[in-house]
């Protein structure tokens, strides 16, 4: 039995700061609602009122368009007043203190915040200051957990389970949220997970997460169903963690060939998609890859969560 | 105490008379349609489809409809209720719709179903069917077909068993202060 069909299950949460605090069970119910937000997104009319007595606002510390828009579109959907916040044009270049920007921000009588911080643990204090609930949208290299619900949403869309579902993730593991939040999630509801990266890029002691790690592709392309490439992120690669963009494709990246090589694996991305580094073109184009599934997906997903944060209390 | 308002054999015959007076009004059935409204309404609107494609020979476009998001209470609960399947595979456009639910009470619902409706098209027209109207209207609104109307008290509740939820059919009231035995 589902959460979602049980009827004495109530889902706890007033916040999403990250998986850690979801059961297996809260997970599950967040995908098994995700699906009934999916069918809204097909009306002729893709809108429903359900949201219209809050007032959220989205607060991007750090450069995002996707998330952003993604969030932006789900809250729109749902009929909330919606109000974006970026850093760069705002009291935060004038000097303004995180705590001090959420409470007055606060005092405009706001029901959610979505929040993007570059520091780990920005959401958490957040909620500790103000009454509104939090939807953490990514705190630096911690978590990022509705793009973890959405990875796992689209692979059981895809394959029809998670337990037991062998997943690969490549890339740059030490500076991925994604990674992060994705570990939580998948080995919490069942499925196995193997990191595979250059040694530069991969954490000490991630073993201790419960995953295996492995340097070498094509061993993991075999072993596995599910293929996620991360962004080599360009922009924050000032200590040369691998000698050029070239060879860590040569190595990582996932080719053509590996199509032909192992029949069975799904491609997926977090996206923005470097072609020709972490997946050569025709991969990212190919049948396998569901990559433009999860961008619809995460619009579903994040449906979802706000629409099971903005109960209980009136805001 | 719960109180059988209708057994099982009298519920065969309401069910029968309610698949025939739907296809009354019609000559041809090729407008007509069916909607359920979740939970219970989904059973009632399948066993009238079921009859009325045995006695008539046509297969009506069937849909299941939640209305959860065009609530206008579901914040004064404490818990968010948990959203179901909403799944109307034809198009609504030009259909004579009628909608399916086991009680009529305040007519809350039905008023959040109708607007559910509209985000999928724009029928022709719309009915309402009940297996039971108790009463207390908070809402102008009226059931076209009804199978049978019961005057309540307020701590009163209606219950309309199926099969498919209960694992029998019946039509129960039951006083609210005790844990009703299904």
């Amino acid at each position: 039995m589902t959460p979602t069909e049980d009827a004495t299950y109530v889902f706890p949460h007033r916040h999403l700061l990250g998986l850690k605090d979801y059961s297996a069970e809260d997970i599950l119910h967040v995908l098994d609602q995700t699906d009934n937000f999916l069918e809204i997104l097909n009306r002729p009319i893709p809108k429903i009122p359900t949201l219209r007595d809050k007032t959220i606002v989205n607060l991007f510390y750090e450069n995002s368009t996707r998330t952003r828009i993604s969030f932006e579109m789900a809250q729109k959907r749902m009929g909330a007043d919606v109000v974006n916040f970026s850093s760069s044009a705002s009291s935060v270049s004038k000097g303004e203190s995180l705590k001090d920007t959420i409470r007055n921000i606060e005092s405009m009588k706001i029901d959610m915040v979505v929040v993007r911080h570059p520091s780990p643990g920005a959401p958490h204090f957040i909620s500790r200051c103000v009454d509104a609930a939090i939807l953490n949208a990514g705190d630096g290299a911690h978590e990022h957990p509705t793009q973890a619900l959405l990875d796992m949403f689209s692979m059981r869309q895809k394959i029809g389970r998670l337990a037991g579902l062998k997943v690969v993730i490549i890339g740059d593991i030490t500076h991925s949220r994604v990674v992060r939040s994705n570990i939580i999630g998948l080995t919490r509801v069942g499925a196995e997970v193997m990191l595979c990266g250059p040694r530069t890029m991969m954490p000490l002691f991630v073993e201790d997460l419960g995953v295996r790690v492995s340097y070498n592709l094509e061993e993991c392309l075999e072993w596995c169903d599910v293929a996620m490439a991360l962004r080599i992120q360009l922009e924050r690669q000032e200590g040369a963690l691998f000698p050029s963009t070239r060879e860590y494709h040569e190595r990582f990246g996932i080719k053509k060939r590996h199509l032909r090589d192992f029949p069975n694996f799904t491609i997926m991305h977090p996206g923005p998609i470097n072609r020709g580094v972490e997946l050569e073109s025709e991969v990212a184009d190919h049948p396998r890859a569901i990559i433009l599934n999860q961008v619809t997906n995460g619009l579903a997903v994040r449906m979802a969560a706000l629409y099971l944060l903005s109960g209980g209390k009136r805001g | 105490m719960a109180q059988t308002l209708l057994t099982a054999e009298e519920l065969d015959r309401t069910y029968m008379r309610l698949a025939h007076q739907f296809v009354e009004p019609f000559d041809r059935l090729d407008t007509l349609a069916i909607i359920g409204m979740q939970t219970r309404g989904v059973d009632i609107a399948r066993r009238i489809h079921a009859i009325i494609k045995e006695r008539f020979s046509v297969d009506l476009p069937l849909g299941v409809l939640d209305t959860t998001f065009y609530r206008d209470d579901f914040r004064t609960r404490m818990k968010m209720p948990a959203v179901q399947v909403t799944d109307i595979p034809f198009d609504l456009f030009g259909k004579d719709l009628v909608l399916v639910d086991d009680v009529l009470y305040t007519g809350r619902t039905v008023r959040s179903a109708m607007d559910a409706l509209m985000s999928f098209g724009r029928p022709a027209s719309v009915r309402f069917c009940c297996m039971v109207d108790r009463g207390h209207r908070e809402l102008p609104v009226a059931a076209d077909y009804v199978g049978m109307y019961v005057p309540t008290h307020l701590k009163e509740e209606i219950r309309v068993l199926t099969q498919e939820q209960d694992g029998r059919q019946a039509v129960l009231v039951v006083t609210k202060e005790e844990e009703p035995r299904l």
